[in-house]
């Protein structure tokens, strides 16, 4: 059991250690779906979404996995149970409210092989987080992951104004950009812990 | 990719560097970033996703008339995540720092879209000679990429390569390269090269073929 306060859990998710601007993760939806800003605030909170899911389903299948003594098959129950529990949320969704599917249906099959939230529940398991600290970093890795994704497509919005040389367009423009970004959230070092 | 009967170089070549990847088709790009600080690093991590890749792709491709079209990506889930498990008891056997470094992207070579690709895309249809042939090129490719990005992260943000000091005293590392954003800029240069050399062929081609009608 960790003894870091809830508070600078969620900071250091959000920000010292952004899951895609310090970790690498969920880097292909982040290229992806960052042209446009609607997209991207619609899959930050898809992606926030089901990571506190998944963060759930982690707890629990970590605690039951110790219980039996079986940590060896962490992984593959770790993404079969995200998998299937994220497509049972989406079913669920589609009848209960239509308006918040259509908003983040088509992301939401997407998601569930998105290396941030294998990684999200990898993590919480090997920092040795209880309930509530793990339901506050997945809080905070989603507000992370979306903050990221709202500021690329910010930038690349207005990048379509720019004269970009024909050569740099697309994925290296892309990762240049992110590589700016991820220097500018190299000040938050410090914060939380 | 092209359904057309290709020699069995061809097979083997083309995931060096028509069909590179990382440079090309731009998958797996996770691990690409986040492992690569140092070179050993992203050498481990490409010869663990290239032994991921062929041991899934070979079992997907003899067990594909068994595996029923509609479980096919839960099946390739688990067969990938059960070598997935033995790589990382085999790298934390062979060398518990190098099991700390890589940390859980060892784990998730699980969701590297790359292999679940390959096997969808290539393994789920053919016999497993060409699938050895595919996974092995596609491997060599993909570690190759890693070990660019990981050999420039290294040699200018700790001035060392393979953790042998290759400059005097006083020079003075980039820090940044071996921070996470490094990983972002050494990948576009790498980038912005193979789309010069891509643009120059495509050029020179087109170049001979107007001269040529």
């Amino acid at each position: 059991m960790s003894d870091a306060s809830h508070w600078s859990i969620f900071l250091n998710a959000a920000l010292v250690n952004n899951f895609v601007l310090a970790y690498f993760l969920g880097i292909c939806p982040f290229f992806g779906v960052s042209a446009r800003l609607e997209t991207a605030v619609r899959m930050g909170g898809a992606v926030s979404f089901v990571m506190l899911v998944a963060s759930v389903c982690a707890f629990s299948i970590n605690l039951l996995l110790e219980a039996v003594g079986a940590p060896y098959l962490r992984i593959i129950s770790y993404i079969l149970v995200i998998a299937s529990t994220v497509q049972l949320v989406e079913m669920l969704m589609r009848k209960l409210s239509p308006p918040t599917f259509r908003a983040m249906g088509i992301y939401l099959p997407l998601i569930t092989t998105n290396c941030a939230i294998l990684g999200l529940a990898l993590f919480q398991t090997n920092k040795g987080y209880g309930f509530t600290q793990a339901v506050v970093y997945s809080l905070g890795a989603g507000a992370g992951f979306a903050l990221a994704l709202v500021l690329m497509a910010g930038v690349r919005e207005k990048l379509d104004l720019a004269n970009v040389p024909k050569l740099v367009q697309g994925t290296a423009a892309a990762l240049i950009i992110a590589g700016i970004l991820s220097m500018s959230f190299m000040g938050f070092a410090g914060l939380g812990r | 990719m092209a359904l057309r009967e290709v020699s069995s170089t061809e097979e083997f070549v083309k995931g060096l560097w028509r069909d590179n990847p990382v440079f090309v088709q731009v998958l797996g790009m996770c691990p690409a970033l986040a492992v690569s600080n140092t070179a050993i690093n992203a050498l481990t991590m490409g010869l663990a996703t290239t032994f991921v890749m062929l041991m899934a792709g070979l079992s997907v491709s003899v067990l594909r008339n068994w595996i029923p079209r509609e479980a096919r990506i839960v099946s390739y889930i688990c067969i990938i995540a059960t070598f997935v498990t033995s790589v990382d008891y085999i790298i934390m056997a062979i060398s518990l720092e190098l099991h700390r470094s890589l940390g859980a992207f060892i784990a998730l070579i699980v969701v590297n879209c790359l292999i679940l690709g390959r096997a969808e895309a290539f393994a789920s249809k053919r016999g497993p000679g060409r699938v050895t042939l595919d996974a092995l090129g596609m491997g060599a490719g993909f570690t190759f990429a890693l070990l660019f990005i990981g050999v420039v992260r290294e040699i200018l943000g700790s001035g060392s390569l393979f953790g042998v000091e290759l400059f005097p005293d006083g020079f003075q590392t980039w820090t940044i390269m071996v921070l996470p954003s490094g990983g972002f800029f050494a990948m576009a240069i790498w980038l912005l090269l193979v789309n010069w050399i891509k643009d120059r062929e495509a050029k020179a081609l087109q170049r001979a073929t107007e001269a040529g009608s």
